[in-house]
């Protein structure tokens, strides 16, 4: 992809000045191939190796940024097919339309769902991020008040959908503070469409007729015109269609670094389905396959909820476990006399062993001890969750001022650190629990301190 | 000039497996590109979609969700089979055999195995048989399975590296499919279908199961090893992984917390039942777009909406 670092350093100045902050223009080259480094940071460089390195080395896929504050979204920026081969960086953000023939209440009602459906999950907020504006009448004012009391109600981005220019130029010079996505440039009024979108400010997505050609064409046009900051809609809405364009466009820019497909995409779920259950897969599918902005007809919480876990899934750094913060949790409002259990902080094994001590209904304590993300059993054998770190983790987080007894039940997979374990926490019993997470509450059920 | 995409190049085909016998058998595998990218790839059968019914009344484990379109026959297990196939649409039926559990019922391996055979002869689609993954106690039950259910073609599951030799073997004595399951790894999936071929299971008696997170719960890693797995059968010719896969999603889906809590509990996560209902399909979904083959489900509304999700991307 891109230059290789030795490509970068014929082009540099080579005189090692040290100046862009590594010692030799070599180590900068290899910075910049790979993505570590900034060109800007070399004060010498010439314009023809700017101009060249610019153009090869811009991210194959467009970075930019839709909405501002809080429920900004940042999209593009992928720089790979499957995740396993490195990460997906920036996930795809959720939309949910409003039209200006809908009556208030119906819109009030998605506000509302949309604040009241926000969820913390391994210390993130999960959460939607926009609305779609849709202009159904042509009425410039009616559009901009919608977009306003949305805006302003919520806080979220939006994306301005409108078939009129001149209702887009209204609302989009009203509101280009908020950084709003004008869509959509067609064959008939890109010409229109991009000089608003370069005068405003604000990105700007294209409609294709449902071929990749026509996409290709407009994002040349307008590039043309300087801008930089596009949004690709294929125009195709069926299914499988929709699926195959995305692998190609992904495809096209990653391998071929074709530019005029190098953009993030949108997908109108709402568009391609007959109810939000439908809509759901839909979203689903092209969180997994590269869609960058996915619009729902509306926002329920028993869509969302999924949905979110389903970005969380797909966009976690696969060499990167999620954990769970280091600490004692109470479940099941446990008093001094609840037993202690201690685990890892892998968010998977939080999660289960977490669920199933709820699910027992016994109020219980549970410790979390900082593995850095490995289960019980990897943990042991790294030795990051021996008598030893276990003894001095339970021995400082405080549980001994929270219960009176003195038992303290470990993963059965650990069986091996109890000697340890009783030595370093000096008067307890280790009690050995399951290996598997499922027979705990049978565990619990019956514990006595 | 026109835009020209490029084509990956596929070097390899995922193997056929026929799962049952007679007019229903089903079979499965046989792509030569990856999941429903038949625009540069031959995909002559479209996943399938799986029901799962437990061989014991679940009525204690299941929420109300879940409970709802079985409860005239979830004390049957050969009822609740029928009903699966000709009310719901199962192209296949698993049959988790939670009765074996000797951490729970214990029940003894012949009166599993009978129950098993009952509803075996109750359907004429395919059946696999989903074990509890306790090594000694798989090993009986489906021993007993296979030898009372001889030449069925009955896919015996989990077969893991601590009981491929007793489970493998009985497959083999008796013409039964292994599903061949690691821990979410390519190279041990790699690893026992070697070990299973050294047996002497033949390649086209084995399909794989790469373990299954449900969404929220290891989604991820079962996503990407079955990513990576189609990957090295398709465009790197690792002949001992072209092997269709399965996921058991429901029974890993229906586990969860979430998929449980009722709207008293949790009102902040809406309708409870459509909440779990697609839970469960978006799992089916993902896993889909991964590589699964086969994606047993327990809700009848998930399979319908799979299966049409399956026949509009075909």
């Amino acid at each position: 992809m891109g230059l290789t670092g030795i490509q970068i350093f014929k082009l540099l100045p080579k005189t090692n000045c040290g100046e862009c902050g590594v010692p030799t223009c070599l180590a900068f080259a290899m910075n910049l191939a790979s993505g570590k480094a900034e060109l800007e940071k070399c004060p010498y460089v010439s314009e023809e190796a700017k101009e060249k390195l610019a153009s090869e080395s811009a991210p194959p896929i467009r970075p930019l940024t839709i909405g501002t504050g809080e429920y900004a979204v940042k999209v593009g920026g992928e720089t790979v097919m499957f995740r396993h081969e490195k990460t997906f960086v920036n996930p795809p953000g959720l939309a949910a339309v409003v039209s200006t023939n809908e009556d208030d209440a119906s819109v009030q009602g998605k506000m509302d769902r949309f604040k009241a459906a926000q969820y913390d999950r391994v210390g993130l907020k999960l959460r939607a991020e926009m609305f779609v504006v849709n202009d159904a009448s042509g009425d410039a004012g009616k559009f901009i008040a919608l977009a306003k009391k949305v805006s302003d109600g919520t806080g979220a981005g939006l994306i301005l959908k409108s078939d009129s220019v001149d209702v887009l130029k209204a609302a989009a010079t009203e509101l280009k503070d908020k950084k709003p996505l004008i869509y959509a440039a067609t064959a008939a009024n890109a010409d229109a469409l991009g000089e608003l979108a370069k005068a405003v400010e604000c990105p700007l997505a294209v409609k294709g007729d449902g071929t990749l050609d026509s996409v290709a064409a407009l994002t040349e046009k307008l590039t043309g015109m300087g801008l930089k900051d596009l949004v690709i809609d294929t125009g195709s809405r069926e299914l499988k269609k929709v699926f195959e364009e995305q692998i190609l466009i992904r495809r096209a820019a990653l391998k071929d670094k074709y530019r005029p497909l190098g953009f993030p995409t949108i997908i109108m779920a709402n568009e391609m389905a007959n109810d939000l259950m439908d809509e759901s897969l839909v979203a689903a599918t092209f969180i997994a396959k590269y869609g960058a902005l996915i619009c729902l007809s509306d926002f329920q919480a028993h869509s969302l909820f999924p949905l979110f876990l389903d970005r969380l899934n797909i966009y976690t750094d696969p060499q990167r476990p999620m954990t769970a913060e280091q600490g004692i949790y109470p479940i099941n409002n446990p008093d001094e006399n609840s037993p202690v259990l201690v685990t890892c902080n892998f968010s998977l094994t939080y999660f289960i062993v977490s669920g199933e001590i709820e699910a027992s209904r016994v109020p219980s304590w549970l410790c979390v001890q900082d593995t850095e993300g490995l289960s019980v059993m990897t943990a042991w054998a790294a030795g990051k969750f021996s008598g030893e770190s276990v003894g001095s983790f339970i021995n400082k987080c405080g549980i001994k001022d929270k219960v009176k007894h003195t038992t303290l039940i470990i993963p059965g997979y650990a069986a091996g650190i109890s000697g340890e374990l009783e030595e370093e926490l000096s008067g307890w019993t280790i009690q050995i629990g399951p290996r598997e997470a499922s027979q705990i509450p049978k565990l619990l059920k019956t514990w006595k301190p | 000039m026109a835009f020209q995409p490029s084509k990956q190049v596929y070097s390899g085909q995922i193997r056929e497996v026929t799962l049952g016998v007679g007019d229903k058998a089903v079979v499965i595998g046989g792509k030569a590109a990856y999941p429903f990218h038949s625009f540069e790839g031959s995909i002559p059968h479209p996943p399938k979609v799986a029901m799962e019914i437990w061989d014991k009344d679940p009525t204690e484990d299941w929420c109300a969700a879940a409970k709802e379109p079985f409860k005239d026959v979830l004390a049957d297990p050969a009822a609740w089979a029928k009903k699966c196939v000709s009310e719901f649409g199962a192209e296949i039926l698993v049959v988790q055999t939670k009765s074996a559990d000797p951490n729970a019922d214990n029940r003894p391996a012949d009166q599993v195995a009978e129950t098993v055979k009952k509803i075996v002869e109750a359907v004429d689609v395919p059946v696999v048989v989903w074990g509890v993954a306790n090594h000694e106690k798989d090993t009986e039950v489906m021993r007993a399975v296979a030898e009372k259910c001889t030449g069925k073609r009955l896919a015996l599951s989990p077969v893991e590296d601590g009981d491929y030799k007793q489970i493998g073997a009985a497959c083999l004595g008796y013409q039964h499919i292994v599903v061949s399951s690691s821990p979410i790894d390519v190279n041990l999936a790699k690893q026992l279908n070697i070990l299973l071929g050294n047996l002497g299971v033949n390649s086209k008696d084995i399909v794989i199961d790469p373990t299954t997170g449900g969404l929220g719960y290891g989604l991820e890693y079962s996503y990407s090893v079955m990513e990576r797995i189609v990957q090295a059968a398709l465009t790197q010719e690792d002949e001992k992984l072209q092997q269709p896969i399965i996921a058991n999603v429901g029974n890993e889906v229906w586990k969860s917390k979430e998929a449980n809590l009722s709207a008293e509990d949790a009102p902040q996560l809406g309708d409870p039942t459509q909440r779990a209902i697609l839970m469960e399909c978006i799992t089916a979904v993902d896993l889909l777009l991964a590589g699964a083959d086969v994606v047993t489900l327990r809700h009848p509304e998930s399979v319908k909406r799979i299966k049409g999700f399956i026949q509009k991307m075909m």
